[in-house]
């Protein structure tokens, strides 16, 4: 059974919400009706947004990072909100994996937003349902659209691609070789949700220069400088 | 947590009106084995409709807490795995066998339809027996929809369930000898009798429950929260200027100190008190004492229950570190 999921390389992400914003303008404006948007304009403007990028900083002054670390569902492989649903509304689709929200059954009693530890589903103010991540469920299962436009809207607009989407279970997809070769691990693995979102790790790329990378001992250019030469033995003449 | 007004009114409704109909029932069977003296049909009646109109209450709170009250119908769908459907489909149930119970007395239903050596059964004795199991059930279904969810581990304990038990049927007996008080019938001692023990048994309970709690040690930290493995982790930015659901429904939004108070007055108020109150009641023969002493425990009960909340902090909270 295939398991679509996101990975989120945290080494590249800028934290520039381009994710946030097309994800709500892609799913507010769908079939399942608009995302709450309360006093936008105002000074606390407060929604339902199915991704939000927040911000850690790790470390102490001067020796600091700035992780930028977006945070959806993770459609987890054994969802703990599904079984505590009293209508069934909640449920993760056999042929993807999906987890999702049917909104004509949610009776908006939250009991699946206790039962998720990463605080990914959020109570629509206005429809007063429970919503959360849907993977874009509408484009990624639309055969109308060219095959390059069958992913999640966030992923579509990351301008660093900082997001991969793909098929978790299929070990030469491009995730799944991310997920292996990068380290890419869970959200609080403790807990044994198994989540299929996955995360890649920050690390530093550093360029170490000695001396010998930038003027070899028997750097051709050397021998044959046209500067002057004063007769003494070369490194090389010696070797041979 | 969110103290939600509709799960605090629910849950100890309930459970008052739970232990109020397990209260008559337990009436009736000492009569039958004559350690007390047989009441009319009208006592146990009147009782066990009190008991049904404080679950009726409960069940109006419950719809308060729905975004969407008018497909609540839908929620006994999922009975196999989820423990609030199965408290949708035990509540009507009770509430159903408890209105068949004061129904029976009512009209007088009491003729034995068959012996048992001694004992003659008849149909009050059938339905109360049913009853008392249905109410049971419910306060395992009520607590478990609490203890089940293991992120939350301040609830995730069996003692989440005999706090829900005990304090339920304390309150339900507290009120039986209150309505006996108040009816001038000498059961109020045989109640309020029943109404200390549980109180006691509930303070054991209660009290085990708060000393786990501040001895617990929560699994997840920020660290495996967002993967990074530094001691120094500080949050910039939420993600969200105006707060959202998540700051809102997993934050009870009050200091440390409010939270000392409410456990200290509900230490009180739930125990000591009434204790002393209905014995008090007792022995000065007044029904305004024995009025008070449930009314003074229901109000505990509320603040209990507003404690429950507050105190359990779920590990989404990690994510909001500036709130939390």
């Amino acid at each position: 059974m295939p398991q679509l999921a996101l990975v989120i390389d945290l080494n590249v992400c800028v934290g520039c919400h381009a994710c946030v914003t097309s994800c709500k303008e892609w799913n507010t404006s769908g079939a399942a009706g608009p995302l709450v948007d309360e006093h936008p304009y105002d000074g606390s403007p407060t929604g339902t947004f199915f991704n939000r990028v927040q911000t850690f900083e790790v470390g102490t002054f001067p020796d600091t990072e700035t992780v930028h670390f977006p945070k959806s569902c993770l459609h987890c492989e054994d969802p703990p909100c599904v079984p505590v649903c009293p209508t069934g509304a909640s449920y993760k689709r056999a042929d993807n994996g999906v987890v999702l929200v049917d909104y004509d059954k949610c009776i908006g009693c939250k009991y699946c937003s206790w039962a998720c530890p990463y605080g990914a589903r959020e109570l629509d103010a206005q429809e007063r349902v429970m919503k959360k991540c849907t993977l874009c469920i509408d484009r990624i299962t639309d055969d109308s659209l060219p095959e390059r436009d069958r992913q999640p809207a966030c992923v579509l607009a990351c301008p660093t691609s900082a997001r991969l989407f793909g098929d978790v279970h299929d070990p030469d997809s491009e995730v799944s070789v991310a997920i292996r070769e990068r380290g890419g691990y869970a959200l609080m693995a403790e807990w044994g949700t198994k989540p299929a979102n996955h995360y890649l790790p920050r690390h530093k790329t550093r360029m170490h220069i000695a001396p010998e990378d930038l003027e070899r001992v028997d750097n051709p250019l050397r021998r044959e400088d046209l500067t002057d030469y004063t007769g003494e033995e070369s490194v090389d003449d010696v070797a041979w | 947590m969110h103290p939600a007004f509709s799960v605090i009114l629910l849950t100890t409704l309930l459970g008052a009106g739970q232990g109020l109909f397990l209260a008559m029932f337990t009436g009736q069977l000492y009569a039958i084995a004559h350690f007390l003296p047989l009441q009319t049909s009208g006592f146990y009646a009147s009782g066990s409709l009190l008991a049904l109109s404080l679950l009726l209450g409960g069940l109006a709170a419950s719809f308060f807490h729905l975004g969407r009250p008018e497909r609540a119908w839908r929620a006994a769908s999922c009975w196999r795995t989820s423990w609030l459907s199965r408290e949708v489909i035990v509540l009507p149930l009770t509430m159903g066998l408890v209105a068949a119970y004061a129904l029976t007395h009512l009209l007088g239903w009491t003729a034995p339809w068959f012996r048992v050596g001694a004992l003659a059964v008849d149909l009050s004795l059938i339905l109360g027996v049913l009853g008392t199991l249905a109410s049971l059930a419910l306060f395992v279904c009520t607590a478990m929809i609490y203890a089940a969810v293991r992120f939350l581990e301040e609830w995730h304990s069996p003692l989440t369930v005999s706090n829900f038990l005990l304090l339920g049927s304390a309150s339900g007996f507290m009120l039986a000898a209150a309505y006996s008080a108040w009816l001038g019938n000498p059961l109020v001692g045989f109640f309020g009798t029943w109404a200390v023990i549980l109180t006691l048994a509930a303070a054991l309970s209660r009290g085990a429950h708060l000393l786990r709690n501040a001895r617990l040690e929560h699994r997840s930290t920020v660290q495996s929260a967002i993967g990074v493995r530094h001691s120094a982790l500080q949050q910039k930015a939420q993600g969200a200027t105006g707060g959202s659901f998540n700051t809102r429904e997993f934050f009870h939004g009050r200091s440390a100190r409010t939270l000392r108070w409410v456990r200290a007055f509900f230490l009180l108020t739930v125990f000591p008190l009434p204790v002393v109150l209905i014995a008090l009641a007792h022995a000065e023969v007044s029904s305004t004492l024995a009025l008070t002493a449930f009314a003074v425990q229901f109000v505990g009960l509320l603040a209990e229950r507003w404690y429950f909340f507050a105190e359990a902090r779920h590990p989404q909270n990690l994510y909001y570190q500036s709130v939390s």
